[in-house]
């Protein structure tokens, strides 16, 4: 990044960059104008047709939670993207860059307006795709390369359950249309499915999340530039399993077992997401891990099932988009103008970048849950939600505790970690970020404060109408400065002071938290690195086990799968094993003609002599001629002997060229022979077993009955063999004759190179 | 005879099989031979084999006024005969030619498009 950062402050900002802030600006106005209608609870609806058969329809729908969604996209997009002008300017592929940028954001509105589940899958696979190329844009990077692939392969293992499960809907008589399907009422929480369709929809929406313990992708994922953090990963794709669970909470939710795993697993990620931001020392991973945390106390308050916790997760929801890509940005400013993340090199920055650091003050502030940021009513009624959790309360309410008093000393470190102190001499020459880059993180640290003055305000325009829009209120839950002193009041004085004792002692506290993470032997990532491994090594083993490169291997496994698979269809389809033997009344002259063959074959095994084996193979073509003239095809004994001249000839001409077939004297036959032999007879019964099979059923002459009828009438032939050839199938002939030309060709060519 | 000629089959498909399973590319041909032949006389005999008479039709007739021998399956062999046919000369060629190049005719030896496993493909190549 340094290199390119040289040139961005000659560039200033990128051209690109700067056209690319008016999608998402014109998009976020769009939305602004439809405000007034969603408020009131009303509905934006369109719909195309695209594959009717299939019941996929491009069916968009926009209500309060899509409207809310919506805005976070396109808002923080155009912050964002205004951001990335500045930040990537000078760099190579700016380009590129925001064209994933906007194509992202365009899918992530997709995904949340949304109204037909396959449509919504498709969007959802598209915003994986580009978070891969996002994270991945640093593409020089194998570290980046391998976490990119990692964010593909977890979100993208995520994204075929998710799939699983919306089939299943279907399966279990859901419609693929949300609004249909929830105005339906279908009782689809009664369904037998209805556990695997929770387990796998809950899948799709953990991995994308980050919820332990498929979590580990998105610290990784920091090795993305900072404005793709900022974006993808605090303000937007995350949320996209938050979305999913909130638009299926209305169909799935209320169920012990919705209940008991959500608040569960969120509480899980949310604690061991709070614990583990203690540890790092760059700014971004610590970031991202208090993600991890958010994220995990969304999942959990989706987990309630009351206005009080869902209107908690909501509030949450909008409370960390706004602090965190904030952060994310500042920090972005940060690591642009220092060229460092890391904490142990930064310092005193206060004077230096005095916007910046207003910035992340406020948004810290918000984090923290100070009284009168948005962080704080946040916080109030999320233990609001807590305590009206139907499973766990306890639980809940303690990891809540817990984590917010983590957070609590992780935003003290954030704030207080790079701006206050001694300046370190290196960083004596640092100046304030541009001023696009300064103007988005601004805004939003604004916002977390002003939205902090006026909660009733957001509780109304912004908050309310998404939680009509996926729950049923029985009775709403306003947003205030001051709530009246009550149970959540004193949780965040608890918070607070808690949080304030955490930070002062982080000296001791981070070495040790470091320490026993590393001492925790299985943790996501060394499982995702163990079955990645076992993969590759199953792959190693499969493809060495049956690809070795020995043409006697191939055969071997070739055939003995014939053999094998066939005689198993026989023995599962084959009624009774009496197989009836039809020899009666043959000529002596027949039973003569078979034997010879029978001999000739057994003399080619045998044979150590390549004229006598010639030889011998003559005598079986001749046979094979012989038995067609005896049961009514002349024509066929014609062609096989004229075949079987050529053959013969051919090979007498070849084995000229071929060493003779005499080795060293035989010595004792090897295991490999013995399986050879074995293989050999088993194929020889099984293919013995299929023809008496076949001769004793009964023979379905209707194509024959066909052709002896239309031979004449239909196509003046009288030989039917040859009207068949010539004209009912003459196509296949044709193809018979491009067959013998390109071989013709193809050995012509072969010898044709020897000659040069 | 459908019966004997399955037994016949049976026995040409086994010879076929343990030759083409011997490494040796001499060896390897006549199994192919072999099991062209035997394939044929297969579909042969599915066919049914119920009378001697061949699918033709009389001159003053426009039907065959008895029972013939299936016409399906042998335009089907005609057809496999000769696409046999051409897929052994092009074979036999393209071993003869092997031969030529790598100096032996025992498969197991022939690694230059695909080495061993372990072993890399510059180990497997002749001079």
């Amino acid at each position: 990044m340094q290199q390119s950062n040289d040139s961005a402050h000659a560039a200033g900002y990128s051209i690109i960059g700067l056209v690319s802030t008016a999608l998402p600006l014109l998009l976020f106005a769009g939305l602004c104008f439809m405000w007034p209608q969603v408020v009131r609870g009303g509905v934006y609806a369109v719909q195309w047709p695209w594959m009717p058969s299939l019941d996929i329809v491009l069916h968009f729908r926009l209500d309060g939670l899509s409207f809310l969604f919506g805005l976070i996209v396109t808002g923080i997009g155009f912050l964002v993207t205004l951001f990335a002008a500045s930040y990537m300017a000078g760099h190579p592929h700016t380009g590129r860059f925001f064209v994933y940028l906007n194509t992202f954001m365009l899918a992530m509105l997709g995904i949340v307006m949304a109204d037909n589940l396959l449509l919504l899958f498709v969007f959802w696979e598209i915003t994986t795709i580009f978070s891969y190329l996002l994270i991945g844009f640093d593409h020089e990077s194998a570290a980046t390369r391998d976490n990119a692939k990692q964010a593909l392969l977890v979100t993208g293992a995520g994204g075929l359950s998710l799939l699983i499960g919306i089939l299943l809907i279907k399966t279990a008589g859901g419609s693929l249309t949300l609004s249909e399907w929830i105005a339906s009422d279908h009782q689809i929480r009664q369904h037998p499915l209805y556990l695997a369709i929770f387990t796998t929809i809950l899948l799709g929406a953990m991995t994308k999340s980050a919820q332990v313990p498929f979590h580990f992708w998105l610290p990784n994922a920091m090795s993305a530039p900072t404005p793709i953090s900022a974006f993808l990963h605090a303000a937007t794709m995350v949320k996209a399993g938050i979305y999913l669970l909130m638009r299926m909470h209305p169909l799935l939710g209320g169920t012990p077992e919705w209940m008991g795993s959500l608040v569960v697993i969120g509480g899980v990620t949310a604690i061991w997401g709070a614990v583990q931001a203690l540890s790092p020392s760059d700014l971004k991973r610590m970031l991202a891990y208090t993600t991890v945390m958010g994220l995990g106390m969304l999942t959990m308050f989706l987990g309630g099932n009351n206005t009080a916790s869902l209107t908690a997760a909501t509030t949450f929801l909008l409370v960390h988009a706004l602090y965190k890509a904030a952060l994310f940005l500042a920090v972005g400013s940060i690591d642009h103008q220092t060229g460092t993340r890391r904490l142990e090199r930064l310092g005193g920055l206060w004077r230096a970048m005095p916007l910046t650091a207003l910035t992340v003050a406020t948004a810290t502030m918000s984090m923290a849950g100070f009284p009168l940021f948005f962080g704080f009513i946040g916080k109030e009624i999320m233990y609001q939600g807590a305590l009206t959790e139907e499973m766990f309360p306890q639980f809940a309410t303690t990891i809540t505790l817990l984590s917010n008093s983590l957070m609590t000393a992780v935003a003290g470190i954030i704030l207080l970690g790079p701006f206050t102190g001694k300046r370190p001499d290196h960083l004596e020459n640092v100046v304030d970020a541009p001023l696009p880059m300064r103007f988005g993180p601004g805004i939003m640290g604004g916002l977390c404060l002003l939205f902090g003055l006026v909660p009733w305000w957001v509780s109304a325009y912004l908050i309310q109408p998404a939680v009509h829009a996926f729950s049923v209120v029985e009775k709403e839950v306003q947003l205030a400065i001051f709530h009246g002193f009550n149970t959540p009041l004193l949780l965040s004085v608890i918070t607070l002071t808690l949080g304030g004792l955490i930070y002062f002692s982080r000296k001791t506290l981070r070495p040790a938290v470091t320490a026993a993470l590393d001492a925790i032997p299985l943790t996501g990532q060394r499982g995702y690195d163990i079955t990645l491994k076992g993969l590759l090594a199953t792959a190693h083993a499969v493809v060495d086990g049956l690809q070795n490169g020995s043409l006697h291997r191939y055969l071997r496994i070739t055939i003995g799968v014939f053999a094998i698979t066939t005689a198993a269809v026989w023995w599962f389809n084959a009624d009774g094993w009496t197989l009836r033997l039809r020899s009666a009344d043959l000529p002596l002259s027949h039973w003569l003609l078979v034997a010879v063959m029978a001999v000739a074959v057994l003399v080619v095994v045998r044979a150590q002599s390549r004229i006598l084996a010639v030889c011998a193979l003559g005598m079986v073509g001749g046979g094979a001629a012989l038995v067609f003239l005896v049961y009514g095809a002349p024509d066929l004994a014609l062609t096989q002997l004229l075949v079987e001249t050529l053959t013969l000839i051919i090979v007498s001409i070849v084995l000229l060229r071929l060493p003779s077939l005499a080795g060293p004297p035989p010595g004792p036959v090897s295991v490999s022979r013995w399986v050879d032999s074995l293989v050999a007879v088993g194929t020889g019964i099984v293919v013995t077993t299929l023809c008496i099979a076949i001769t004793n059923g009964t023979i379905d002459r209707q194509l024959t009955a066909f052709f002896e009828y239309n031979s004449y009438i239909a196509a003046h032939g009288r030989n039917i063999v040859n009207v068949i050839l010539v004209d009912f199938r003459s196509l296949d002939t044709l193809g018979e004759i491009t067959v013998v030309a390109t071989a013709g060709l193809a050995g012509y060519a072969l010898i044709a190179k020897r000659r040069q | 005879m459908e019966t004997v000629l399955a037994i016949l089959t049976g026995t040409m498909v086994a010879g076929s099989v343990f030759l083409m399973l011997s490494k040796n590319l001499v060896r390897f041909i006549f199994g192919l031979v072999l099991a062209s032949n035997a394939v044929n006389l297969l579909i042969f005999a599915a066919g049914r084999l119920e009378t001697s008479r061949p699918p033709l039709i009389p001159q003053d007739a426009t039907h065959a006024a008895v029972a013939v021998a299936n016409s399906l399956p042998q335009a089907l062999i005609l057809t496999a005969i000769v696409i046999g046919f051409a897929l052994l000369a092009f074979i036999f060629i393209l071993f003869s030619r092997t031969y030529q190049t790598l100096g032996t005719v025992d498969t197991e030896a022939m690694t230059d498009a695909e080495p061993f496993a372990g072993e890399d493909s510059a180990k497997g190549r002749r001079p």
